[in-house]
């Protein structure tokens, strides 16, 4: 009877290479503000953070989350920045829970979300993905670039646990903190958290800008996902952990948000629609925004989301590859930062010809005495370019 | 994992079972999950409810769907089970 609970996120079998009919997306991310008090230097913003003056508002929020409840959507990831920096957070949660949502709300755990949480738990928040840095305050706070942020985040998560809302800790593993992930396992078990992601870094935005200080040397990722896999066995019941696998080390890549334009949707501060958080990197693509069209005209018919959708804009060798439904490609934003050309195979899959020159950057970067970071700010991006693949 | 005879199933805060009108179907709703509910697994989790025990779970659907107990009750528990180990159930 397992079967009938099959989860939703599992890859379909492989169809015919044409483009699919559009389906119903299941997420959406709300990048609600681009301010935060961190400054990780792996944070999935772009480099060009948008300010405060031009985000939505509340009422736009609002439309947009009721055609999001009309399309299918299922999850709403309230996200940013930091979310709690709105003031109109707990309003936009219980519009939600009034269309029948399940809000997730992606946090620091800083700043005023300690003093929101109560709140928006009353107006039916539904979970809450806490980000920690790394397993002890030395570490995570020198990551974060916020003296302080690891103990606030402890007493966050109690407050969460208390509440009875579900917990999930989300931490981005990279080589200044990948010796802590055991310790991170086990403060996940202490905080109480029904699940944990063990994210190893994904180089796009200011983590791409930042990789030689990121990248993690090869024996100790085998390592963390050794432990990762050990305690998934020991801790089954208690904690469930979800792992991201680093991708420049990988066979195959990660399917792109489940495949391009077929399950999510990304909306930026001030109100464009991505398929996926780093999608602008991609030269040459047209963004729909939410202030001039619905959220249903978008997700049919912008054409950033057609670019890349189904699998006839593939070439050789995704086009005749039998994980193309599987993985589609990988990541489109992947292949431009790296190649040049986002129409390329994923060069995180070991059927792309430049593979091997990735894992070698990897490996000469993890080597290297790393640089220190460039912390996320406006206008704080490095001007140095990171190096690709192809020369 | 298997659930026992005597386990209590709840869904706990954060997990919902709904409706989905749009593809007129159940579905459950969990932290950075969901799944498809078919109409055998709506008929089980619309059962779990923090009151009845496993067993009686299976009593009540062996009696709805005129079944043997035994024919059902592994299904059952192991379908359950498998949720609890997902931490989308709780016991």
């Amino acid at each position: 009877m397992s079967e009938t609970v099959a989860e939703i996120d599992t890859a379909s079998a492989a169809r015919p290479a044409v483009a699919p009919p559009v389906g119903h997306p299941i997420g959406i991310l709300c990048e609600l503000t681009h301010r935060c008090p961190l400054r990780c230097p792996y944070c999935s913003n772009p480099l060009e953070l948008e300010r405060r003056e031009a985000e939505l508002d509340t009422a736009t929020w609002k439309r947009v989350l009721s055609e999001a409840a009309a399309l299918g959507i299922l999850h709403v990831h309230l996200s940013g920045g930091e979310p709690t920096a709105r003031a109109d957070l707990v309003e936009l949660t219980a519009h939600c829970a009034a269309e029948g949502l399940y809000t997730n709300l992606i946090t620091s755990g800083i700043g005023r979300a300690s003093a929101m949480i109560g709140p928006l738990s009353d107006a039916g928040l539904d979970h809450v993905q806490l980000s920690v840095q790394g397993a002890t305050a030395e570490t995570a706070d020198l990551i974060g670039g916020y003296k302080g942020g690891h103990a606030a985040k402890l007493e966050f998560a109690r407050k969460v646990t208390d509440l009875d809302l579900p917990l999930t800790l989300n931490a981005v593993i990279h080589r200044g903190n990948i010796h802590e992930v055991e310790a991170i396992i086990a403060l996940a078990v202490e905080l109480k958290a029904r699940r944990l992601e063990v994210a190893h870094t994904q180089y796009y935005g200011w983590a791409y800008a930042n990789r030689a200080a990121l990248m993690p040397a090869r024996p100790d990722v085998d390592r963390s996902i050794a432990l990762v896999e050990e305690a998934r066995r020991r801790l089954e019941g208690v904690l469930v952990i979800d792992m991201v696998i680093p991708d420049y080390y990988a066979r195959y890549p990660k399917p792109c948000s489940g495949g391009w334009g077929r399950r999510t949707l990304n909306v930026t501060p001030t109100g464009r629609v991505l398929p996926c958080h780093a999608a602008e990197s991609i030269p040459g693509l047209e963004f729909w925004s939410v202030r001039d069209r619905s959220l249903g005209d978008i997700w049919r018919a912008s054409p950033a989301f057609n670019a890349f959708r189904g699998t006839s804009w593939m070439r050789e060798p995704c086009l005749s590859c039998e994980r193309r439904e599987m993985d589609f490609g990988g990541c489109r934003c992947q292949a431009m930062a790296l190649l040049g050309d986002a129409s390329a195979t994923d060069p995180a899959c070991s059927k792309s010809p430049f593979h091997a020159r990735v894992e070698a950057l990897a490996t000469a970067e993890a080597a290297a005495d790393a640089p220190s970071y460039a912390y996320r700010s406006i206008g704080g991006a490095p001007s140095e370019p990171t190096e690709g693949v192809r020369s | 994992m298997r659930a026992e005879e005597t386990d209590v199933p709840r869904l706990p805060r954060g997990v919902k079972l709904k409706y989905d009108q749009v593809r007129a179907r159940h579905v459950l709703l969990a932290p950075e999950r969901a799944f498809d509910i078919d109409a055998t697994a709506a008929a089980v989790l619309e059962l779990v409810d923090g009151a009845r025990t496993c067993g009686e779970i299976v009593d009540a659907l062996a009696t709805r769907y005129n079944e043997a107990r035994e024919v059902i009750a592994d299904d059952v528990r192991d379908m359950i089970g498998d949720l609890i180990a997902r931490r989308v159930i709780e016991r």
